[in-house]
């Protein structure tokens, strides 16, 4: 045992890189992908449609705890094939992110009028450009504040790479616990940390809720 | 390539119906405590009362701002030394509560809001007492008016009792992972947990519409 000191901070600093670094990935390699579920859930093919469907249908009723452990231990078992821990992690959070995203987004899409789809063909531009400059604007502005309250879940859901052993804030938070056995410092300084990188996303996301209301 | 093998998960059928119980335990302890309470929470920030209203937008943004996992770990890890000692299943069910009902109260008081303030009017103006007029003239349509989120922020806690295997409280999850490490068929035992947890979600999302056509059947003028 020893007593809490400079270097749990400093373990603390750099393990909240890594938080940082997941969610960025997560963003980063989800968010396309998200784009991708959310077309396809509004696609003028049923069987496209109804695939979505299904898919977002399981995934989201899987916990993100079975995804991160399934991804993490059972993949690479089943492939035969050795996975860099980060990667198995990123895995997990950028399904969990496309997943999510991905029906927050098609919400967006689909609160916007078809008379906007049929203004912008008779405009004679493309399917592609009448998303792109018609719609994709609009459902931005209507999606927002539900995809910066996903940023804050995303945030707190980092939390659980803790499982697989990943060295993020929570794991680095229970690690420099369990040496200096106080859990009341270490605990409330963890909590607070999230807690002040989450607190103005959510005044954030409620702030545009407000304006986006407002301007109706 | 490794083969399929579910084999050797037969062994620990048990195992795993005691996990299932357990996690239906978790979520329904916690689904019911926490309801009350954000009932309880979101009404009492309606009576304007400055003090009870700082300390219960504290609970909900602390709450809501902070992982579950950490929630959990102050419960059982800091409580003791205050002098509270909980077993792994209480302890969960408190900070699922806690959690839960933080979601509850947000869910509540907007349903509250939904209420416009001519319906209660209208519902004194037929001469019945405040409490029928709190009842069925706000309470109940607003209760409609929220009963999809609600039902979802329950599917939510039910994955999210996944969480409480961090401090060794023997649900579903925790189950896998002691199956894993017993047979090491990981890709197995996650596929099949991953099974059950959604067949768990579609059961109560089932559950839910069929019992919300029923309990919600009076026509609204909207």
């Amino acid at each position: 045992m020893r007593s809490f000191g400079s270097i749990d901070l400093l373990s603390f600093t750099t393990a909240f890189q890594y938080t940082v670094l997941l969610v960025i990935m997560a963003l980063a390699l989800g968010a396309p992908l998200a784009l991708g579920f959310a077309t396809m859930r509004i696609s003028r093919f049923l069987p496209v449609r109804l695939l979505a469907a299904i898919v977002l249908q399981i995934m989201q009723g899987i916990p993100l705890l079975a995804l991160l452990m399934f991804v993490y231990f059972g993949l690479p078992v089943f492939l035969g094939i050795r996975m860099p821990p980060l990667m198995a992690v990123v895995i997990a959070y950028t399904i969990y992110t496309a997943v999510f995203l991905g029906e927050i987004w098609r919400g967006g899409i689909e609160a916007i009028k078809r008379t906007q789809w049929e203004a912008g063909a008779s405009l004679g531009i493309s399917k592609l450009q009448q998303f792109r400059h018609v719609i994709a604007p609009q459902a931005f502005r209507i999606a927002l504040p539900a995809s910066v309250g996903f940023l804050v879940q995303l945030i707190k859901g980092t939390s659980l790479a803790a499982i697989v052993g990943f060295i993020e804030l929570t794991r680095a938070g229970q690690l420099s616990a369990a040496a200096t056995l106080q859990p009341l410092l270490v605990y409330s300084i963890i909590a607070a940390i999230y807690f002040a990188i989450c607190f103005p996303l959510t005044l954030l996301s409620r702030k545009l809720e407000v304006r986006l209301h407002g301007s109706r | 390539m490794n083969q399929f093998n579910f084999r050797p998960l037969f062994r620990y059928e048990d195992a795993f119906i005691e996990g299932i119980l357990t996690t239906l335990k978790l979520a329904f302890q916690a689904g019911a405590a926490g309801l009350i309470l954000g009932l309880v929470c979101a009404l009492l920030l309606g009576r304007g009362n400055r003090a009870i209203n700082l300390i219960i937008r504290s609970y909900i943004e602390l709450i809501r701002n902070t992982p579950p996992v950490i929630q959990i770990f102050i419960i059982f890890f800091v409580f003791p030394t205050i002098g509270v000692r909980l077993p792994p299943f209480e302890a969960s069910v408190v900070a699922l509560t806690l959690y839960f009902g933080a979601f509850v109260t947000e869910i509540v008081r907007s349903g509250l809001a939904s209420i416009p303030r001519s319906q209660l009017e209208a519902g004194h103006c037929l001469g019945i007492t405040n409490l029928q007029v709190f009842l069925h003239v706000v309470m109940l349509p607003a209760l409609r008016n929220i009963y999809p989120s609600l039902t979802s922020q329950f599917i939510l806690l039910l994955l999210g009792t996944s969480v409480a295997s961090f401090i060794s409280t023997e649900e579903l999850f925790h189950t896998a992972a002691f199956v894993d490490s017993r047979t090491f068929r990981s890709f197995e035992v996650y596929a099949l947990i991953s099974a059950i947890y959604v067949s768990l979600v579609i059961a109560f999302r089932l559950f839910f519409f069929a019992f919300g056509k029923l309990a919600f059947r009076w026509p609204t003028a909207r």
